[in-house]
């Protein structure tokens, strides 16, 4: 066969349209989060006393701190933009690992707060959890899936940051092709966002 | 363009020799054209095994008792061929096959939006076909049926994991068929295509996207965390731990109602592309076919009660369910109107894409019309879970999708492999395909009504002869099958070769590409200016 390379130079690149992929893939992870938010709010409806006091097991302080965290990751992701844009490559670095670093501390504190409830038992199928009630059962069932996809959701947004770092380093991403880092940004604002209905939801509503 | 530059650069996409040689060549091509190929080879492999578990079923019901097989067996059988013609055929089905290959050239595009991310769609889509599959090997077939329901998914001895597992892979591949689709169809139409200019078959694709992009999630959650009930026992649709398994329906129909129209709105985009080829003659109410796309894509959402009227449900939510499942039909009749006027006084060119077509939408119409027995509450309790229902949905899915599948395929063939199907052969296959289906299905339909349940191994004796009709239809349709793909296979190889690029006299894009199309489509993207079927 003879060689025809001259035919493969076309390089499409529209950033607008891959943000708009970004966008419908975040109306996906709404669909999918909006199922669980209506699960929850079924048996929050059912039963009203177990989720409260279910709430009550739950460490506030634990939950504040890593939603602080998260909105403080959310903003340097956006700066680490802003950054790049203005082709300030170091600085750009600087803030993505600053919220990268976050990323990590937040998993590292779930794990903890997990650990503690698995610790006395309240787990599902855990011989603790079984003893209590079916509205606390449904509620820690839940505070487990919740948290659960969402820290997994954090863990692939760990992916994407060392993903866009070593890009950044190999200056793949620079300022006038940044639509990787604009769309890792998108994500973990969506990320953050969910976590933000998910603590009050689990740790605040008494 | 001088003659000598054309005849060195237009090499046909299935002679092109880019990175790879050989089979990765076409395993690792992000070439939308070899993308939706393979999604074809693949569907062919599928179907035709899942076709052969049908049959194997079809020969157990032709008498009462043991015949073939003992009652596992037969749930095993019923619960693998759905999982595979349901999640692994219909859904990506056209989209997947003629979107891909298709869409593109369409609009005056030289690819989708994300070539990389649509192989990627179908390599996720192979390992969620091994990871459904691998339940043969490990532990055995599941039971459930391929709707899961809950508690029984969780609670069986078989092995259900796999399959829902599976099942939620290849939810992210539709998803992500979904996404490119959409961004292809806004951002990459040629010059002068506004939306009203955009053949319909893009058109339905673009409806059909967006419920994959916004109804699939729903199911992925939904088995996911069957999995995690079966694996860890959280309870969500457990009722022993408090849980709801009406809860699991509704969740579980929310997704595939709306991917009904998943399988169908595809199928009457390529019906809308086909007849008014075959009938010289201009689509009637091009507008109306658009708009009751987007009204199914729509309304389709909020009808997915109708699978739950005997589950338990308020009376209000009864009524409501079944008003809404009477507007949907609404949008899919205006359609059918549309397709019969569109040949109304037509010069018709009767050839085998046309059979289709045709056959298409007399199948639909049946399938359509005891849908809305389906709907209404009063009869719907009567004939709720027996073989009405299964004769219904396979009008509507395999007589509907299927019919519009194969009209398509014989549509595309010549521009997809540069050579003619043998059309005595194919109208022959057609005929016997045609026959064997409706006396496969028909009699269901009375044996329905005379309350034949679904989904049993055996049944009382007086329905042993609609079920002798039945099978044997069952062994006709089979048998035109296998005409129709012996067919297609031999000519796509030796077929006569077609160099024209437009051997039905199309209006549409794809029709003046090379046949078959260069790596890219096009040397340069074309202008339109005119609307797509201005027949004169």
């Amino acid at each position: 066969m003879e060689n025809h390379t001259e035919h493969t130079s076309h390089v499409h690149r529209d950033d607008e349209g891959d943000k708009m992929g970004m966008w419908l893939f975040i109306f996906t992870e709404l669909l999918l989060f909006g199922m669980l938010f209506l699960i929850y709010a079924v048996y929050r409806y059912k039963n009203p006393v177990a989720f409260q006091l279910g709430g009550n097991e739950l460490d506030v302080f634990m939950g504040t701190f890593n939603t602080v965290i998260l909105l403080i990751s959310s903003a340097t992701v956006a700066m680490s933009i802003s950054a790049i844009q203005k082709g300030n490559k170091k600085q750009a670095l600087a803030l993505l690992s600053v919220t990268l670093f976050i990323a990590v501390v937040f998993l590292v504190n779930k794990y903890f707060e997990w650990g503690a409830k698995i610790e006395y038992g309240l787990y599902p199928g855990g011989d603790a959890l079984l003893e209590l009630g079916h509205g606390t059962i449904l509620f820690f069932g839940l505070y487990y899936v919740m948290s659960g996809i969402h820290a997994l959701h954090i863990l692939i947004g760990i992916g994407l940051f060392i993903y866009v770092i070593t890009q950044i380093r190999k200056e793949k991403i620079h300022s006038t092709d940044y639509v990787w880092l604009e769309n890792t940004g998108l994500y973990w604002h969506l990320v953050d966002l969910i976590w933000i209905f998910l603590f009050p939801l689990f740790y605040l509503i008494h | 363009m001088s003659e000598t530059t054309t005849s060195t650069k237009h090499v046909s996409f299935l002679e092109y020799q880019g990175k790879y040689k050989g089979i990765l060549g076409w395993i690792l091509s992000t070439d939308h054209k070899r993308v939706g190929l393979l999604y074809l080879y693949t569907m062919l492999v599928f179907f035709s095994l899942a076709a052969i578990l049908g049959l194997l079923m079809k020969l157990q019901l032709i008498a009462p008792g043991y015949t073939i097989m003992g009652p596992q067996t037969y749930n095993a059988m019923f619960t693998v061929h759905g999982i595979i013609m349901i999640f692994i055929i219909v859904v990506p089905g056209l989209p997947a096959v003629f979107g891909n290959f298709f869409l593109p050239i369409m609009i005056g595009a030289k690819d989708v939006a994300f070539p990389k991310l649509n192989l990627a769609s179908w390599w996720i889509y192979i390992i969620g076909i091994l990871v459904v599959l691998s339940s043969q090997f490990i532990g055995g077939w599941p039971d459930t049926g391929w709707t899961f329901y809950a508690p029984y998914s969780f609670r069986t001895p078989a092995n259900v994991l796999p399959a829902l597992f599976g099942a939620f892979i290849l939810g992210f591949s539709s998803i992500l068929t979904g996404i490119n689709f959409v961004v292809t169809i806004h951002r990459m139409r040629a010059p002068g295509m506004t939306w009203f200019k955009m053949p319909l078959f893009p058109w339905t694709l673009y409806a059909t996207a967006w419920i994959q992009i916004l109804a699939t999630p729903v199911i992925g959650i939904t088995l996911l965390l069957t999995v995690m009930e079966r694996v860890l026992g959280v309870g969500i649709f457990d009722p022993a731990l408090g849980g709801d398994p009406i809860l699991y329906q509704h969740l579980f129909w929310i997704y595939s109602h709306p991917a009904v129209y998943i399988m169908i709105l595809p199928g009457m985009g390529a019906i809308s592309e086909i007849l008014p080829v075959f009938s010289r003659k201009r689509i009637y109410g091009y507008k109306a076919i658009v708009l009751s796309s987007l009204a199914i894509a729509f309304v389709g959402y909020f009808v997915w009660g109708h699978h739950m009227f005997t589950s338990g449900m308020s009376g209000r939510a009864l009524y409501a369910f079944s008003f809404l499942t009477f507007i949907v039909a609404i949008p899919s009749a205006i359609k059918v109107f549309n397709w019969v006027s569109t040949m109304y006084k037509g010069s018709l060119n009767l050839q085998t894409p046309f059979y289709w077509a045709t056959s298409f939408i007399f199948v639909f119409m049946i399938g359509g019309l005891t849908g809305l027995v389906l709907g209404s509450l009063a009869t719907n309790v009567h004939v709720h879970d027996t073989h009405f229902v299964v004769a219904h949905f396979h009008f509507i899915v395999f007589g509907g999708t299927g019919y519009a599948f194969m009209a398509a395929l014989h549509y595309w063939f010549p521009k997809m492999f540069g050579r003619m199907y043998d059309a005595t052969w194919a109208n022959t296959g057609w005929v016997v395909f045609f026959a064997g289906f409706l006396t496969l299905y028909l009699p269901m339909f009375a044996l329905g009504l005379q309350g034949m349940p679904r989904r049993y191994y055996d049944y009382l004796p007086e329905f042993h002869g609609g079920n002798i009709i039945s099978s044997l239809g069952a062994i006709l349709m089979i048998a035109g099958a296998l005409i129709i793909i012996v067919n297609l296979v031999r000519s796509s190889r030796h077929g006569v070769k077609v160099s024209d690029k437009n051997p039905w006299g199309g209006k549409t894009l794809e029709w003046e590409t090379d046949t078959p199309p260069t790596l890219e489509n096009w040397d340069e993207i074309p202008t339109v200016s005119e609307s797509p079927y201005e027949y004169k």
